[in-house]
């Protein structure tokens, strides 16, 4: 057995929550927040990490109020961070139509759907700003879908029973991101904000538990630079990449989180990582990813497997009576828009089951054929058309006359760094915006929330809580180049890349980043077990040694390589895997995409443990020698439900 | 599928660069352009060399980050799809595929087959944007957009700043990204406060970095996001229209 004793702290973590009803904590917090005068607020530097929705927001909202800020990112452009494929849709607790739809019915299905893994008071505040961010991505020009009369057209997701999406046909990540990237370059035309692009962020300068800078390389040149601050946002998304074959963009990582997370930042849920049930099934062996269909689908598509173990009779040859429409049979009430946890467990128990379908029997149906015999083609096309010709392009099969194929692939992680409920980290002055934050969606996130939350962190929490922060260091100089602390934080992360490319051996990081997949797929998958867990956990460890020990990093750092960039990724990924799994072990519970088989219900539902587990795990990094951290810590955050008292999930 | 490949291989801007051939053996018809160099560049450090430096992200063909040019158009031999999503379905055993950078004088090669694409976004900040601040916007309700509208400025908002528009054009201009830009603007109330001085902006930006449009329209058949040819059009119309305006915003 791999794990013995998980060490525990004491006492529980503070997370800085108002006192007394969630719904107005927010209302009240803002009153309490102190101020920073416009005219001192150009005395503050703060660094953004990452422009995605939550990073590009914070840093043009910062820069509109007058901080000055230097935002970072690694592509060649803001505006291609990944929050331009979150494709479906936007969620906002508007509420304007008469289906039932209220903020208070918003914060109820978020934190349902999440399995009351969540903070309450944080969906609360999610919900709030969620009606100010669809008028602002509207105001500078995100062309949202509108009815004929004029007014802004929503449809439904899962895990949802009212219609409170808001989207731009199936483009809206695209289109907020591409927004939202302009307002970021209206403050760098503004001068108030300095972009620096195809810059990784490498570590962080932190003394005496506070942030100082940030150490980047510019990924072109290879230059190690220092960037002092006053304080630094993570917004730089989530960490399902680690599955490799993932939903993710091929870029995306956890390093400026997971290098934070050595300097002292807890890491929240790590366990959480949800399987986005329609991705499309992995095919072929040099298969980069497991590119997304959008859930939206599932407003009109409809899931099935042949009745028959085995039966491999082309989609249209298989009659109706013998076609099993498995969501809709097990969750009548809620049917193909079940959540997604739901749904892709139910997709494994099939496909494990013998019925899955395609030439690797590793995916469902999602078919379109009742859709499109009511609606017309027409209709479906303009819902859902750019999405049915991605299909067609990864395919090369025709969705309008075949069903599609999809299969549960690794896609958003609820899991990140451990932040308060002014989203600082327990680094003081670090704080955390989007999906490298953990505090919304539980242990399962609902479709269409994942646009929202980073919205609202980087435009409408973030803005508040930082000048919070700062009025309390007014005046304070900002940390010297030649400080011990920054060199010494230079010095380490220029031994890193140092170590990579000394290891010497044969192997690329790509081929190491693939195997580290297959083992979190099999042991921290869709499924888990105890057994599983420890076993992964031994594979992982084995295969970090092999890595630093039959690495081959061509090149040198003083120059573009993306071979060291990726080493340097899957260097953490293999460190943060091994906590994936010693989370999801240690947590002796089912709950939303955290399934243990030994928690089940008789029916094989997800079976919580609430006397015990109703907390949130935030585990605190121990050092070991390189590449072989020491055993982590679990702090504990105690969860507590006013609004939306605990309950079992029932989507039948 | 043996697919023999010639990259352009580049070791930095200021370096000379040539095309080397390799041949990769186990080629799949499933694979996309980018999985292909993956598959290329494993067998390249395995023999102990430097892999292709390209760039690609999302894989999807939202993120634009992908854009090399596959037997000398480019994004590759399918039209109006981005280099992520050609697949080797479209060409045979046996085939010779020619891989280089996408050409144009705005965008310098940083390294093999990536280019510094900077430019474009000069653009954007030349007044491609909305100028309302966080926080301050009206209810989006009150302001109507009939459904045709929205669907039209979805049109030409649904470029992904490829940059494919640049390379495919003789004269290297960037009339259908800026086009798209400002058509997308125009055609909404939320843009139309200073859209005369946004047009101004773009085209003085673009007139500066990139070369005139001669409206051959290359651009438009490898556009991966099916900008429409009027994009071209709106650069001049836009530009004329803020003229009679003289100095005013809107």
């Amino acid at each position: 057995m791999t794990i013995l004793d998980i060490p525990r702290a004491e006492p529980p973590l503070d997370g800085h929550t108002p006192d007394g009803d969630p719904a107005t904590a927010w209302h009240r917090a803002k009153l309490h927040y102190k101020q920073v005068s416009p005219l001192n607020r150009r005395k503050f530097t703060i660094v953004v990490v990452g422009t995605g929705l939550a990073g590009s927001g914070a840093a043009a909202a910062l820069g509109e109020l007058g901080f000055n800020v230097v935002a970072y990112t690694f592509h060649d452009a803001a505006r291609r961070a990944h929050s331009v494929a979150a494709q479906g849709g936007i969620n906002a607790a508007r509420g304007r139509k008469v289906d039932g739809d209220s903020l208070d019915r918003f914060v109820k299905d978020t934190v349902k759907g999440g399995d009351f893994r969540a903070r309450e008071a944080d969906v609360f505040r999610l919900a709030e700003e969620s009606v100010r961010v669809i008028d602002h991505m509207d105001a500078i020009g995100a062309p949202f879908a509108r009815e004929y009369g004029g007014q802004l057209r929503t449809r439904s997701f899962g895990g949802v029973q009212v219609s409170r999406t808001y989207y731009t046909r199936g483009q809206t990540g695209q289109q907020l991101q591409v927004a939202a990237a302009r307002t970021l370059q209206r403050q760098v035309a503004a001068g108030t904000v300095e972009l620096r692009t195809h810059r990784e962020v490498l570590d962080l300068v932190v003394t005496d538990g506070r942030v100082r800078g940030v150490v980047a390389r510019d990924l072109r040149t290879g230059a190690i630079e220092v960037q002092a601050a006053h304080a630094v946002v993570l917004a730089t998304g989530g960490y399902g990449k680690a599955f490799f074959h993932s939903t993710l963009a091929h870029n995306s990582n956890v390093s400026a989180a997971w290098r934070a997370h050595r300097r002292g930042a807890l890491f929240a849920s790590p366990s959480y990582l949800q399987f986005h049930p329609t991705a499309l099934p992995v095919s072929s062996q040099w298969q980069s990813k497991t590119t997304l269909m959008s859930e939206s689908l599932r407003n009109d598509g409809r899931i099935w497997v042949p009745k028959k173990a085995g039966d491999d009779r082309p989609a249209n040859d298989i009659p109706e009576e013998e076609r099993d429409y498995y969501l809709e049979r097990k969750y009548p009430a809620y049917g193909n828009l079940a959540p997604r946890d739901i749904s892709s467990r139910a997709a494994r128990e099939q496909i494990e089951a013998g019925h899955g379908v395609g030439p690797l029997k590793n995916s469902v149906y999602l078919d379109f054929r009742d859709a499109i015999q009511r609606l017309g083609k027409k209709i479906i096309e303009q819902r859902y058309g750019n999405l049915f010709e991605m299909y067609a392009d990864c395919t090369g099969e025709d969705p309008y006359t075949v069903p599609m194929r999809i299969a549960p692939g690794a896609h958003f992680s609820m899991g990140g760094l451990w932040s308060d409920y002014d989203m600082q980290t327990s680094i003081e002055g670090l704080f955390v915006g989007g999906e490298a934050g953990w505090g919304y969606h539980g242990a399962n996130r609902l479709g269409a929330n994942s646009l929202l939350s980073a919205c609202v962190d980087g435009m409408f929490t973030l803005p508040h809580t930082i000048p919070n922060y700062l009025a309390g260091h007014l005046n304070e100089p900002l940390l010297a180049d030649d400080d011990p602390a920054v060199t010494q934080t230079v010095a380490d992360a220029t031994g890193r890349l140092e170590a990579l490319l000394a290891v010497g051996g044969k192997t690329g990081s790509d081929r190491f980043h693939r195997e580290l997949g297959e083992i979190l797929y099999r042991g921290c998958g869709v499924a888990r077990s105890k057994g599983g867990l420890a076993q992964a956990i031994d594979e992982i460890r084995d295969l970090r040694h092999r890595f630093w020990s039959d690495l081959r990093v061509p090149g040198t750092g003083r120059e573009l390589n993306q071979e060291l960039e990726k080493a340097g990724r899957v260097a953490d990924y293999l460190e943060l895997a091994e906590l994936m799994c010693v989370d999801a072990y240690d947590r002796d519970e089912s709950c939303g995409a955290h399934f243990r088989v030994d928690h089940q219900t008789r029916d094989g539902e997800a079976l919580r443990d609430d006397r015990n587990w109703c907390f949130v795990s935030a585990w605190e990094h121990t050092p070991g020698p390189l590449g072989q951290p020491g055993m982590p810590v679990r702090h504990h955050e105690p969860l507590t439900f006013a609004a939306v008292p605990l309950q079992t999930r029932n989507y039948q | 599928m043996r697919i023999t490949l010639e990259v352009w291989r580049q070791p930095s801007a200021q370096a000379p660069g040539d095309f080397v051939t390799y041949v990769v053996d186990d080629a799949t018809p499933e694979m996309s352009m980018p999985e292909l160099l993956d598959r290329l560049n494993d067998q390249i450090v395995e023999a102990g060399g430097e892999p292709v430096a390209f760039e690609s992200d999302c894989r999807e063909g939202i993120c634009g980050c992908c854009g090399i040019t596959v037997d000398d158009r480019p994004h590759g031999p399918v039209a109006n799809t981005p280099t992520c999503q050609q697949h080797l379905r479209n060409f045979s055993d046996g085939d010779v595929v020619r891989l280089e950078p996408f050409r144009s004088a705005a965008f310098p090669v940083v390294k093999d087959l990536v280019v510094d694409r900077s430019a474009l976004d000069r653009v954007v900040r030349g007044g491609g944007f909305v100028s309302v601040d966080t926080g301050t916007a009206p209810d989006a309700e009150d302001r109507q957009i009939t459904f045709r509208r929205a669907e039209k400025a979805l049109d030409f908002a649904a470029c992904i700043g490829c940059g494919a528009c640049v390379a495919a054009c003789p004269n290297g201009a960037a009339h259908l990204f800026s086009g798209a830009l400002l058509t997308h603007f125009s055609t909404l109330p939320q843009g139309r406060p200073e859209r005369s001085r946004r047009a101004r902006g773009v085209v003085k930006a673009v007139e500066a970095e990139f070369g005139p449009c001669s409206t051959y329209g290359e651009c438009v058949e490898v556009c991966p996001a099916g900008i429409p040819l009027a994009a071209v059009a709106a650069v001049n119309k836009e530009m004329m229209r803020a003229a009679w305006r003289r100095g005013s915003d809107d």
